[in-house]
């Protein structure tokens, strides 16, 4: 570790800060239907958008009316982009004259790409045509994204309700997410990554001829419109199979600093609209703080173990000191342009958050460097987590948090004003077992399965890691991959696609359920006996819970992958 | 019920439109309006024909070049295009090895490319840099470390019959620092390089 490494960490912890908040404090007035600035500019829009597709924006929703708006709405998205995906040999822009998507990978992808995860079992620039990419992942890039915030909206909102029937309208929650929040954004952005020199085009690849006379054909397409949404949708999903690593989606040391902010930015600022919405700014801090620590001891241990480097490459006579004439470290699939240091902070954010966008290969990494990301993937996706689903998860995590100091003391639990009762306590312990029963259950299958074991590349410890990190990045709709694992099999394809629609919709459907039996209570003002939420006791009892209940129920198989792996790789035994 | 299914359809087609085909082709439009280079992909012309792109490594095996990092992208194999063979710096198919820390098929790879390269750089007096001996992520690294650099610069300057100093003198130039003096790693991009050494001293 170096202290320039060190600086880039604060320097970037600072700058998502800083901007969150005021991105915050703006979609707090968007969701709440606020006038401003921009609901004067695009209003019009807006209202336009509704009349085209019948939706009457006064029309509040109660939450079993707002779960089958988006569950319809989202199955319609799956079937068009398989559609697409299937008949792409057929429809016009097809630069490289690709292939129609055999069924399985197209019903891999297009559930991965519906459920903000954007797993890939196939390389971008050689599977897919230009239209294909334009109308079915860029479009879900938007739409999943949209998805996942008007659940967060809608939780927020029961939580500011007294004895409310309805949670609001999720067409509404969703359009104004696209309009006023992802669209602007990713406009700008995309326009800042082409100066950096991220291609925008319909071209044909290029036939490059190299200055040692060999013959080279480099992709193109729009890629800078696709990546500025995959990083702020935090989809993840990569135009090219190197994802965030080629040279081409992120090419350089400040592309990759604004990429990192941009796969963060929306769900830190979520925590701070969540704080001004239930109009108590503390409580969105306190969960703001508990994040932020979680990300930062993440980012550090990360960092720490790929700084260290691989002891078989020492014993070989191989520099790994880093200066400033050389990176250093473990440079097995990383770039020299990000180094260690920013491979490691990308690796930490992006599964912190449900991103899943790389930008070195997790594979590649250290056990321990490797076991960070893993981690964060079993922690259901709270340390910021993706737009809107993070934001979610950690309220869920509150409730059992809340229950569970309400037991030590004997008092009905209570968080902002709304009694936790056993309904809701039910609810929000359900959605956490999903977790371990996806990731555990499915995993497991796959490596008892001969069809499952088939996937697995690496041998010894580190093949099981490869499994465990596939489920536990489809089931928390991360996206990121130990990519070795070949999961483009008629096997992993559906179990795969399996965890991705138990790990987006069976945490959604009762999140809503917990909403809408929250804005049905009544708000009690707090007393002298009410566990304040928004001090330090609370951020600590928070992060053990998230650890404690999240966590530990996956100890044991970490203990058998990546633990036992950098064991060997201390005591010199390789696989 | 049916009202709900209506609505669904016609949501997901009206965002088809605005963020599949508007957002995406405006975007194209103003890009290349507005940044033409980069928008088409940073290529680099010579005598009217490209020869690869500044942001694209390519694979530089001759002595009189400085070398960029191994690259583990692959391609079909002409005569049989089931099965994939090694094909460096493939900038259709990128891809990185995804080989584990602890694999004995890594250290074995990594062990014959430090032979290889003291092989090729007798001369070579400093460390073996990591970066020269492992694989990118993208396969496509258009960079290598200033220590990479310099590795290599013995052999390019006796292959070329040009002073030691001359070199180090036009690589100090191509050294890229971290970007705003904080972010990334200094970096050499090696194509820009290498053109650079053709211009100044050509190859006898």
């Amino acid at each position: 570790m170096t202290p320039v490494g060190i600086l880039q960490i604060i320097l970037f912890c600072a700058t998502v800060t800083l901007t969150a908040i005021p991105l915050g404090l703006y979609m707090a007035r968007i969701y709440q239907g606020e006038r401003s600035w921009a609901s004067v500019l695009l209003g019009p829009v807006e209202r336009g958008l509704y009349r085209l597709c019948g939706i009457r924006p006064d029309q509040e929703q109660r939450w079993t009316s707002y779960a089958f708006s988006l569950l319809a709405f989202n199955l319609a998205g799956i079937l068009v982009m398989y559609a697409i995906l299937r008949l792409q040999a057929w429809l016009p822009l097809n630069p490289a004259a690709e292939s129609a998507v055999p069924p399985d990978l197209a019903f891999n992808t297009a559930i991965s790409f519906a459920t903000n995860t954007n797993w890939q079992n196939y390389g971008g620039e050689s599977t897919m045509s230009t239209l294909s990419q334009m109308l079915g992942m860029t479009v879900h890039n938007f739409t999943s994204a949209a998805t996942g915030m008007s659940v967060a909206v809608a939780l927020i909102r029961a939580f500011s309700r007294r004895s409310a029937k309805t949670v609001g309208n999720f067409y509404v929650d969703a359009f104004r997410s696209i309009l006023y929040v992802l669209l602007p954004l990713a406009v700008v952005y995309t326009l800042f990554l082409v100066w950096q020199g991220v291609p925008q085009n319909l071209d044909s690849y290029v036939d490059a001829t190299t200055l040692e006379g060999a013959k080279q054909v480099i992709a193109q397409g729009p890629v800078a419109s696709q990546d500025a949404i995959k990083l702020l949708g935090t989809n993840g999903g990569g135009f090219f199979n190197a994802n965030s690593a080629h040279p081409y989606e992120n090419p350089s040391p400040l592309s990759n600093f604004s990429q990192m902010w941009a796969l963060l930015v929306v769900s830190a600022a979520l925590v701070f609209a969540f704080g001004k919405m239930v109009k108590d700014s503390r409580q969105g801090r306190a969960l703001f703080i508990a994040m932020g620590l979680m990300l930062v001891v993440g980012a550090g241990v990360c960092y720490w173990a790929e700084a260290e480097g691989n002891p078989f490459f020492g014993a070989l006579g191989i520099d790994q000191t880093a200066s400033d004439q050389a990176p250093g470290g473990n440079m097995e699939g990383k770039e020299v342009r990000f180094g260690v240091a920013n491979s490691a902070l990308f690796a930490t954010i992006t599964t912190d958050t449900s991103c899943g966008a790389v930008n070195a290969m997790h594979d590649s990494f250290t056990p321990i460097g490797g076991l960070v990301p893993m981690a964060n993937l079993m922690l259901n996706e709270v340390i910021f987590g993706g737009v809107g689903a993070g934001l979610h998860g950690m309220i869920v995590f509150v409730i059992v948090t809340v229950f569970i100091a309400g037991l030590m003391v004997g008092r009905t639990p209570e968080y902002l004003g709304k009694k936790m009762e056993s309904k809701e306590v039910k609810l929000a312990v359900l959605t956490i077992l999903v977790f371990p029963l996806s990731i555990l259950g499915l995993g497991a299958l796959t490596v008892v399965v001969p069809a499952g074991l088939a996937a697995i590349a690496a041998p010894g410890p580190h093949g099981l890691s490869e499994a465990l990190y596939a489920y536990a990045s489809t089931t928390a709709n991360n996206g990121s991959a130990f990519a070795g694992f070949s999961g483009n099999s008629l096997y992993q394809n559906s179990m795969l696609g399996l965890a991705m629609l138990i790990g987006r919709f069976l945490v959604i459907v009762p999140t809503l359920a917990i909403a809408g039996s929250i804005a049905g209570k009544k708000i009690v003002p707090p007393s002298a006996g009410t566990f304040p939420t928004h001090g330090t006791l609370f951020i600590v009892l928070l992060i053990a819970v998230v650890i404690v209940v999240g966590g530990l129920t996956f100890f044991p198989v970490l203990a058998l992958g990546p633990i036992v792996e950098q064991l060997a790789l201390v005591a010199g035994t390789s696989f | 019920m049916f009202r709900q299914l209506k609505q669904a359809i016609l949501a997901t087609l009206v965002l088809t439109l605005l963020c599949g085909l508007a957002y995406p082709l405006a975007m194209t439009g103003l890009a290349g309006f507005l940044f033409p280079k980069q928008a088409h992909g940073s290529l680099i012309d010579k005598d009217g024909k490209v020869i690869g792109s500044t942001l694209i490594g390519q694979s530089f095996v001759a002595p009189q070049y400085f070398h960029g990092r191994p690259s583990a992208t692959t391609d079909s194999d002409p005569n049989d295009s089931t099965k994939q063979v090694p094909a460096p710096y493939n900038a259709a198919s990128s891809n990185a090895s995804n080989a584990a820390p602890t694999a004995k098929s890594l250290v074995a790879d990594v062990g014959d490319r430090v032979a290889a390269l003291k092989a090729e750089n007798p001369d070579a007096q400093l460390p073996i840099p990591v970066d020269l001996v492992t694989t990118s992520a993208s396969g496509l690294d258009p960079h290598i470390s200033p220590a990479a650099a310099l590795y290599q610069l013995p052999r390019v300057a006796k292959a070329r019959g040009v002073a030691e100093t001359d070199l180090t003198r036009l690589v100090a130039t191509f050294t890229e620092p971290r970007s705003l003096g904080v972010l990334g790693e200094a970096r050499v991009n090696v194509l820009d390089l290498n053109l650079a050494l053709d211009r100044e001293f050509p190859a006898r």
